[in-house]
C-alpha cells in the first residue's frame, strides 16, 4: 500500500515540526453558563509558532475557549499557563492579542490610529509606533489607506488592518475568531493563504477557531476537533482525516461510510453478510465495533479479478448506483448495497461509472484502509 | 406609489397644522417685534427697531438675557455630570438589573413638572426639610437663606428636572458602541481607563452633545422654576416675557425678546447638528 506508506511518513514530519516548546498550556478547562455547560474539561497545549485550528460545529464551545484565552471569559474551573498563571490576569496584561470575527475596528479612528492603537496605550515613542505602524501596513499591504476610516474600506482590507493592529503589538499568541467568515468565497480561499504564509513569516503561534473543516485542513498545522465542549481529537490535518479517533469525527471531516462489524477472536465480520469474515491487522477485543472508510478508498472490482477470491484482506460488494454527484475531477457516487447499506464511493470523473445511474456495479475495498473509530458517546 | 388623493389625505393635516399654529404665530410674532406701544396702551403698527434697541440699551433685559443663559450652562454642565455617570453606569455595569434602573430614572418624568418644582420648594424653605435638619444637627444656628429663593435654588430644580433629558441620549449613545470595541481595546492592552478615554467618550459624543443641547435649550426658556424658587435675584429671561406679554402689557418689546431667544436656540440647535454629524460613525 504505497498511499498509506506515503501517509505515514507525512505525520512523522508533522510531529517533528511539532517538537517546539509549549507556549500556552490549558488545563481542565470548563465554563458554565449558569445551568448551561460550554466546556468541559478541556486540555490542550499548545506549542511556540504553531498554527492551531479550534474545529467545531457551532455551539461547540470554540468560540467560549478562544474568549477565555483572550480573556473576556473566565472560566469555571481549570487553570492556563503561559509561562506564569494566565488566567488570573486581565486582558490588557495578557502578551495575547486577538482577531474578531467582525474585525471591531474602532470607528473614530483611521487606519494608522487603528493599528498604532495598541503601542500608544503602551505609551511606546513615537517615533518607534509611525515606524512599527509603517512596517505592519506595509506587511499587510495596506499602506495606500493609512489616512482613511475603517468604513471606507472594505470588509478584507479591514480583515487586513485588523490583522496589521494584532501583530503590530509583537504578541505571544494571536487569536483569530472565525477571522475569513465574512469574506465571499475567492477572497476567502485567497486569505486564507496569505494568513499562512504571514505566519510562517513571524512565527508567532495562531489559534484560530473556525466551524468550516476545509480552512481548518489547508491552513492548521494542528486541528483540535471540539464537540458538545469536550475536545474529540487534537492531531494534524493528516492524521486526522486518515486516522479519526472517533465517529464523529470520521464524519466531521471530509465525506466518510461508517461500517458497522462485530470481532470474535481477531476475525472481524463486517456488517455484510455476503462478505466474509476478515482476519484484522489489529488483535481487537471482542463486542460489536465501528469501522470508517473514506469514499476514494472503495473503488470499482477489477474486471479480471472479479468473482474469483483474492486475498482475504479485500472486501467486495454489489450494489446499484443511487445518486452521482460531480465535484469536478472527482466525483461522489451513493451505492445501495444489501441489508440498507450504503456507501458513498469518491472516483475520479473520468474513470468508471459514466450515466450509471440505477446501474448494477461491483466494489471492492481493502480492509487495511477501514480505521477502526470509537463511538462517539451522545452528549447535550 | 400611492395614489394622488392618499398624498393630499396624508400631507395636507400636518402641512396645515405646521402653517396655523408655527409659521403664522411666528410671523405675527416677527411683525409685533417692529411695532410699538403708545401711550394710551395701544399697538401702533409703526415699523420701528426701537424693541430690539431697547433689548441692547436696558441692562434689566441683555443681564437678565445672560443670566438665564449663565443658569443654563450650569444646568447643562450638571446634567452632564450626574446623566453620563448614571448612563454609563447603566450602559456597562447594571447587568440584570438595567430594565429596572432605567425605568426608575424615566419615573420622574411623568411626574408633573410643577408638583416636582414645589418639593424643592418644601426642601429648601427656610422652615423647609434641609434647614430644620441642618439645625437639628446643630450645623447651623439660623436656617440659611440662599437655598430658597436664589439662582441656586433654579439651578438645582432645573438640574434635576432635565437630568433625565441629559441621560436618554447619552445611554443610547452608549448602547450603540459595540462590546466588540471594548474586548478590542483591552485586548491591545487598553487599562479601563484608557479604553473608556479613548473610545467609549469619543463614541458617545453624539449622545453627549444632544444632551447638552436638550438641557441648555430647555433650561434657557424655562419660567417656572425662576417663578417658583428664583426671588428677585433669580428671575430669567422668560419671566420677563411674560410679564411684558401679560401685566406690563408690552407685547412688541416681548416679541423682539423672544425672537432673540429663537435666534439664539436655533443656531445652539445647528450647531450641536452639526456637532453630532462630526462625531458619528454609524
Amino acid at each position: 500500500m504505497p498511499f498509506l506508506n506515503a501517509v505515514s511518513s507525512a505525520d512523522a514530519e508533522d510531529k517533528q515540526s511539532n517538537a517546539n516548546p509549549t507556549l500556552l498550556s490549558i488545563r481542565n478547562v470548563a465554563k458554565n453558563f449558569g445551568r448551561n455547560t460550554v466546556l468541559r474539561n478541556v486540555s490542550l497545549e499548545i506549542a511556540e509558532g504553531e498554527f492551531l485550528t479550534i474545529l467545531g460545529e457551532s455551539g461547540s464551545g470554540k468560540t467560549t475557549l478562544l474568549r477565555i484565552i483572550a480573556g473576556f471569559e473566565t472560566a469555571t474551573s481549570g487553570e492556563l499557563w503561559m509561562g506564569e498563571r494566565l488566567d488570573h490576569q486581565p486582558p490588557y496584561r495578557r502578551r495575547v492579542n486577538t482577531v474578531f470575527q467582525n474585525y471591531a475596528l474602532f470607528p473614530h479612528l483611521t487606519v494608522e490610529q487603528n493599528v498604532g492603537y495598541g503601542l500608544r496605550v503602551a505609551k511606546r515613542p513615537g517615533a518607534e509606533i509611525a515606524q512599527r505602524v509603517a512596517d505592519a501596513l506595509d506587511k499587510v499591504k495596506m499602506t495606500a489607506h493609512a489616512k482613511s476610516k475603517p468604513s471606507k474600506i472594505s470588509g478584507g482590507q479591514q480583515q487586513r488592518v485588523a490583522l496589521a493592529r494584532a501583530l503590530v503589538n509583537r504578541p505571544r499568541l494571536l487569536l483569530l475568531d472565525e477571522p475569513l467568515s465574512a469574506l465571499d468565497a475567492n477572497l476567502r480561499r485567497q486569505m486564507q493563504v496569505e494568513l499562512k504564509s504571514l505566519q510562517r513569516e513571524v512565527g508567532i503561534a495562531f489559534v484560530f477557531v473556525t466551524h468550516d473543516q476545509e480552512e481548518a485542513m489547508v491552513m492548521s498545522d494542528r486541528i483540535a476537533l471540539l464537540r458538545s465542549g469536550e475536545l474529540e481529537q487534537v492531531a494534524t490535518p493528516r492524521e486526522i482525516y486518515n486516522r479519526p479517533a472517533t465517529a464523529y469525527v470520521a464524519q466531521f471531516i471530509g465525506h466518510t461510510n461508517l461500517l458497522q462489524a462485530e470481532a470474535r477472536g481477531g476475525v472481524v465480520r463486517i456488517g455484510m453478510p455476503h462478505c466474509e469474515p476478515l482476519a484484522w491487522p489489529a488483535s481487537l477485543p471482542d463486542g460489536p465495533v465501528l469501522f470508517s472508510l473514506r469514499p476514494e478508498h472503495i473503488r470499482l472490482a477489477d474486471a479480471v479479478t472479479s468473482g474469483s477470491s483474492t486475498d482475504d484482506k479485500t472486501v467486495r460488494v454489489r450494489g446499484r448506483v443511487l445518486h452521482q454527484a460531480f465535484h469536478g475531477a472527482t466525483e461522489l457516487i451513493r451505492v445501495q448495497c444489501p441489508d440498507e447499506l450504503v456507501l458513498v464511493v469518491r472516483m475520479a470523473s473520468a474513470g468508471g461509472v459514466s450515466n450509471g445511474m440505477h446501474q448494477e456495479i461491483e466494489l471492492e475495498f481493502s480492509a487495511a484502509d477501514a480505521v477502526l473509530v470509537r463511538e462517539s458517546p451522545e452528549r447535550s | 406609489m400611492f395614489s394622488r388623493a392618499y398624498k393630499t389625505v396624508v400631507t395636507v393635516p400636518p402641512l396645515l397644522w405646521v402653517t396655523v399654529f408655527l409659521l403664522v404665530p411666528y410671523l405675527l410674532m416677527f411683525c409685533y417685534s417692529f411695532w410699538s406701544v403708545s401711550p394710551q396702551q395701544v399697538i401702533v403698527h409703526s415699523w420701528n427697531l426701537e424693541n430690539y434697541k431697547d433689548l441692547l440699551r436696558k441692562a434689566v433685559y441683555w443681564q437678565t438675557l445672560l443670566r438665564s443663559m449663565w443658569i443654563a450652562a450650569r444646568v447643562m454642565l450638571f446634567s452632564l455630570l450626574l446623566g453620563y455617570p448614571l448612563a454609563y453606569f447603566l450602559s456597562f455595569y447594571a447587568g440584570k438589573k438595567k430594565d429596572l434602573l432605567y425605568q426608575l430614572v424615566i419615573i420622574p418624568l411623568w411626574v408633573s413638572y410643577l408638583v416636582r418644582a414645589y418639593a424643592w420648594k418644601t426642601i429648601l424653605g427656610s422652615d423647609g426639610v434641609l434647614n430644620t435638619l441642618l439645625q437639628y444637627v446643630h450645623l447651623t444656628q439660623h436656617p440659611l437663606d440662599f437655598l430658597l429663593y436664589s439662582p441656586f435654588a433654579v439651578v438645582l430644580t432645573l438640574t434635576h428636572i432635565y437630568t433625565p433629558f441629559t441621560f436618554l441620549p447619552i445611554y443610547a449613545a452608549l448602547e450603540h458602541i459595540p462590546r466588540n470595541l471594548v474586548e478590542a481595546s483591552h485586548d491591545l492592552g487598553a487599562t479601563p481607563a484608557q479604553t473608556f478615554w479613548k473610545v467609549i467618550f469619543p463614541l458617545s459624543i453624539p449622545g453627549v452633545v444632544a444632551g447638552a443641547t436638550f438641557a441648555f435649550v430647555l433650561s434657557l426658556g424655562d419660567f417656572l422654576a425662576p417663578l417658583l424658587l428664583g426671588g428677585p435675584s433669580g428671575i430669567m429671561i422668560s419671566n420677563i416675557v411674560v410679564s411684558l406679554f401679560g401685566a406690563s402689557y408690552d407685547w412688541p418689546l416681548g416679541a423682539a425678546i423672544s425672537l432673540a431667544m429663537l435666534v439664539i436656540v436655533v443656531s445652539l440647535l445647528l450647531l450641536s447638528e452639526r456637532l453630532e454629524k462630526k462625531w458619528s460613525f454609524s
